[in-house]
């Protein structure tokens, strides 16, 4: 596809999880598997400063759920029954960090906001996010992103599974994780570019050492548009290499919907409000849902569409139906799970026969559709509205919405874009000034590719172990113990040893590496010594205990001599020919204790003596 | 740079590193100086230095926010009175110092929550607007006044929106003011504001409504029964206390159970005096002279003797069944032969004074301190300064005796 004669537009809103304890009180940020107390709630929408209602909140409002949350690894805070505390510094000065490795500019007074989220996910009704910097950038090969904003917020509670009938159940160890958010300008243009600018965000992010590594930590949301489409974010993509997927399905999800509009457009086509009772043509009904649905007192309500037909299923020649799943998605928020429209059936257990009955009962035409939802009437009703109000959309092309990313590349419809009037201030967060001492304190970390770069010139060190070593944040360790002169050995250690024998912390790595330049074991006992300060050992308790005080070369001249003279004949017999084959078992005695070059010069000079 | 721009104002910010445009906003208590606070399209708030601005030009005078105009809905059933006196239940947020303030009228407290009008016929009014912690001894007499006055002029029952911090106080105030009540009087509030989508000041209200419209006979108090959203508890308004600085169920009954249980939907009373016939009677009078001491080790007695000095009456929240140390007691023997009332209470709030059991407690007794049993420190407080006010002698006798639930004999396990 010509991605730019589409006029693809892409930007990024990246959520990172940062590895400090929680934004607004001192508890872990850690998941747990506990459920611990459990309590229910409700939420209400409320009105903000300005006297405007968030339209996303009321659609939630309507669901009138209740939220039941386990709040095992929490206190008060994260129950909304203590105010905030003030903002975790650590995470904060991660936020500037970002802003200074991008050239954004700091606000001098940082305000927390509400952003109003009554989905149950927070228990106050609403995230508590404050903007952190303004007008940063990044460079994809060669082309500049910008980078307009930098919030540092909260994480929202865990969805799990459970709850009784109508309640909705979240774990609260999630909420309140600091999270990092970095949006970007729509500036990316192609499906490939949004993946390394996603990349390039992520390296920045890691360069600061303290965000959170594996699955669910990093969240992408993508904006995505075309020319004649509209604004779409689809929200909660876990994997990179997915984002290209994610947005070529969405370019053509747009440009069937364009499409769409168009066609409806040349037909004359047109919604009507009107919704009918059809139960009367399904009594004897066959398909299981619709039994199902009218044996729990449900009705079967139909809508006609006028010259839709055609549009709602698989157009010939392509794999993705149209309209159809749209129509879906939109009856899916008032609960309903399926409906039938006329582009698919006869199936689904409806027959030939039942659809004629229902062209007949609504004066199908040739180019009309219909709609089918068999519900209780209630539920029925909202879900047919929602499919009439998502017909009308269907008119202008691409409603601006927000989808949820369902893997595989794959999207769903869950709630037109949130208004603008969603937030307003956090009153319990006082505002935070931000110096110059301040900024000045910020140390901006090296990227990976630098210090990658770096390790293999300064240190002599190979790029794959210096990769390995920046990518498992075994750098700074690295760089301390490279402080004794032995590069190769400190990457040893790292990479291979302690994987094996498990963990020594920083001063016990230091230890082990002073003794080693000061001659106490040989590097040939790294491994054992390492080995027993893993299990608590001290230095000194790890080099007795492995039996690998330094030998004197005294001591080392004895059992060279004692060889030579058990293998007299031999040593006279090849003369210094003899060094090789004697070197072995001469090894097996001093391993560990005698540098490998002073073992040889040692054994050269007792069948030297004997010659 | 253009000074004419007002809170609420579009407008175009020009500094050398960029153009910002958004609404001009309040600023916050602990903002800096020499700093505008603009809300951005986004709905985030920036801050930028004045000596940094180039230009601010007025886009657009969007003006101070409307508020809610129209008369709220009628609603069915029995009509009761809503006294809106400030606190969280009724509140916004006011920028000036970024703090929760109550200022919200009734009219759109009722519309805030709408299904008020399908439990009652409520017709709001705004007593006073006062922050709870401000809240003095003419406060509760007005409370009295108006509440009787509802009463008394056909309503069925008057809810009384109240900030948390002191609703004890008020609630006990009233039982003492109000007799032979022939309607409920119930006090309610919230822990979060009601600005907020968690906020519990939806439920807690409408199960006072519930209250106010059964045939309670008693000054009570609704307020949330634990951190869920499920029901509240209905308390004898001198038997509760604020025990939690912020959880919603920091309302508890610590020597009685609730006298019952409400929610959205319905009402549940337990032991309780039914609503009378006839009139309120009201004697909305309360002393200011009187002082809550708390007992602690280091006190001195010219600390108390002064207290005592400056007051016709003391309640003193002793240690444990009821002491002071022996070292006061001369100067409480001294001022009580003055003519001044002591009573004691404990500072355990869970259990009775028993003056008798150890002998810091018999002396106490003998220099004519008054044991004010189970009392909460804070029900004595404000008994003591409505018999103070309003009666000619007896006072320690009237201070022994249950007069509205406020003590009781037994205690359960």
């Amino acid at each position: 596809m010509d991605y730019e004669a589409l006029g693809l537009m892409v930007g990024l809103e990246i959520h990172q999880q940062l590895r400090t304890h929680k934004l607004f009180c001192s508890c872990p940020s850690e998941l747990t598997d506990e459920v611990g107390k459990e309590f229910v709630r409700r939420l209400r929408p409320t009105q903000s400063e300005l006297g405007e209602v968030d339209r996303a909140a009321l659609q939630e409002a309507r669901k009138r759920l209740t939220f039941r949350y386990q709040s095992a690894n929490t206190c008060l805070v994260e129950a909304d029954e203590e105010p905030p505390h003030e903002v975790n510094e650590e995470a904060l000065r991660t936020v500037l960090t970002v802003a200074k490795m991008t050239d954004a500019s700091v606000v001098r007074e940082i305000h927390f906001m509400r952003k109003m989220v009554i989905d149950g996910s927070n228990t106050t009704g609403f995230q508590r996010t404050g903007l952190i910097a303004l007008d940063g950038h990044i460079d994809v090969n060669g082309r500049r992103i910008r980078i307009p904003t930098f919030c540092l917020e909260e994480d929202s509670a865990r969805p799990v599974e459970g709850g009784r009938k109508g309640e909705k159940v979240y774990r609260l160890d999630r909420l309140g994780i600091p999270l990092i958010e970095i949006a970007t300008a729509p500036d990316i243009r192609s499906p490939e570019e949004a993946k390394v600018a996603a990349k390039t965000i992520g390296s920045i992010l890691r360069a600061t050492k303290k965000v959170k590594r594996g699955l669910g930590t990093i969240r992408q949301d993508l904006n995505i548009s075309i020319r004649g489409g509209a604004r779409i974010e689809i929200k909660g993509v876990q994997e990179l290499d997915l984002i290209p997927l994610y947005v070529e399905n969405e370019v053509k999800r747009q440009l069937r919907l364009t499409e769409v509009a168009e066609e409806l457009k040349k037909r004359n086509a047109g919604v009507e409000r009107e919704i009918y009772d059809l139960t009367g043509l399904f009594e004897a009904s066959e398909s299981k849902i619709i039994r199902n649905a009218l044996k729990k007192g449900g009705k079967v309500l139909a809508i006609r569409l006028p010259g839709f037909a055609g549009l709602l299923g698989v157009k010939e020649g392509e794999s993705e139906r149209r309209l159809g799943p749209e129509f879906a998605q939109y009856a899916a928020v008032v609960g309903v799970k399926g409906i039938f429209h006329s582009d698919e059936l006869p199936a689904y257990g409806v027959t030939e026969e039942e659809v004629e009955n229902v062209k007949k009962a609504l004066k199908i035409g040739e180019m009309d559709a219909f709609v089918l939802v068999a519900e209780k009437e209630g539920t029925a009703r909202d879900a047919l509205d929602m499919v009439l109000m998502r017909a009308e959309m269907a008119f202008k092309g691409v409603p601006e919405e927000t989808r949820d990313a369902k893997g595989e590349g794959k999207t769903k419809y869950s709630r037109p874009l949130p208004g603008k009037a969603r937030m307003y201030p956090e009153t319990d967060v006082p505002p935070i000034y931000i110096d110059d001492e301040m900024m000045d304190s910020i140390e901006v970390p090296e990227l990976r590719e630098e210090k990658v770069e770096r390790f293999v010139k300064q240190y002599g060190i190979s790029r794959q172990d210096a990769e390995q070593i920046v990518d498992t944040e075994k750098d700074d360790i690295f760089e301390a113990l490279c402080e004794y002169g032995m590069p190769k050995v400190a990457v040893r250690a790292l990479l291979q040893i302690l994987p094996e024998v498990g963990d020594v912390d920083e001063k016990g790595l230091r230890d082990a590496f002073k003794a080693l330049k000061d001659g106490r074991f040989s590097k040939e006992g790294l491994e054992q010594v390492l080995s027993n300060m893993a299990k608590g050992m001290t230095i000194d308790e790890a080099i007795e205990k492995a039996g690998l005080g330094m030998m004197s070369e005294y001591e080392a001249m004895e059992i060279a001599r004692a060889l030579v003279s058990e293998r007299m004949d031999f040593v006279k017999d090849r003369g210094q020919g003899a060094m090789g084959p004697l070197m072995g078992p001469f090894m097996a005695q001093v391993r560990g204790k005698l540098d490998g070059k002073k073992a040889s010069a040692i054994l050269r000079k007792a069948i030297e003596e004997v010659l | 740079m253009d000074n004419d721009a007002s809170t609420g104002d579009r407008v175009e910010i020009r500094t050398e590193k960029g153009v910002y445009s958004g609404i001009l906003m309040p600023k916050h208590a602990f903002s800096r100086e020499g700093i505008v606070l603009i809300k951005l399209d986004s709905g985030y708030n920036i801050t930028i230095p004045e000596d940094e601005i180039l230009e601010m030009k007025i886009v657009e005078r969007i003006g101070k926010r409307k508020g809610i105009t129209g008369k709220a809905p009628r609603g069915i059933g029995p009509k009761i009175a809503l006294i809106n006196t400030g606190g969280t239940i009724a509140s916004y947020v006011d920028y000036r110092t970024g703090a929760v303030h109550p200022a919200m009228s009734s009219e759109e407290l009722l519309f805030s929550v709408l299904e008020l009008s399908g439990i009652a016929d409520v017709e709001a009014d705004v007593l006073f607007s006062v922050l709870s912690e401000n809240i003095k001894p003419k406060h509760w007499s007005r409370m009295a006044e108006k509440a009787a006055e509802a009463l008394n002029s056909g309503k069925e029952g008057v809810i009384i929106a109240h900030g948390t911090d002191t609703m004890g106080y008020s609630a006990a105030a009233l039982s003492f003011a109000l007799s032979n009540l022939n309607g409920p009087v119930v006090f309610v509030g919230s822990q979060r504001s009601s600005d907020r989508p968690s906020s519990d000041a939806t439920m807690n209200l409408l199960s006072a409504a519930q209250v106010a419209v059964s045939n309670l006979g008693e000054v009570a108090v609704v307020m949330h029964a634990s951190t869920s959203d499920d029901y509240c508890h209905v308390h004898r308004g001198n038997r509760v206390r604020k025990m939690h600085t912020s959880r919603r169920d920091a309302f508890v009954s610590p020597n009685s159970r609730p006298i019952g249980k409400a929610w959205p939907e319905g009402v549940e009373l337990y032991d309780h005096r039914k609503k009378s016939d006839g009139d309120v009677e009201v004697r909305p009078d309360f002393s200011d002279k009187v002082a809550l001491v708390y007992a602690y080790p280091g006190m001195s007695e010219d600390i108390l003797d002064s207290i005592l000095s400056r007051s016709d009456g003391i309640v003193i929240a002793g240690t444990g069944l009821g002491h002071v140390k022996e070292s006061l007691i001369g100067t409480l023997k001294s001022h009580i032969k003055d003519g001044k009332t002591v009573v004691m209470t404990s500072q355990c709030l869970y259990g009775t004074v028993n003056m008798n059991v150890y002998s810091t407690g018999r002396d106490l007794i003998k220099a004519g301190v008054v044991p004010g049993g189970d009392m909460l420190p804070e029900t004595a407080y404000v008994k003591l300064s409505w018999a103070l006010a309003n009666l000619d002698g007896g006072i320690a006798e009237f201070m022994r005796r249950n007069i509205a639930g406020e003590m009781e004999e037994a205690r359960y396990l």
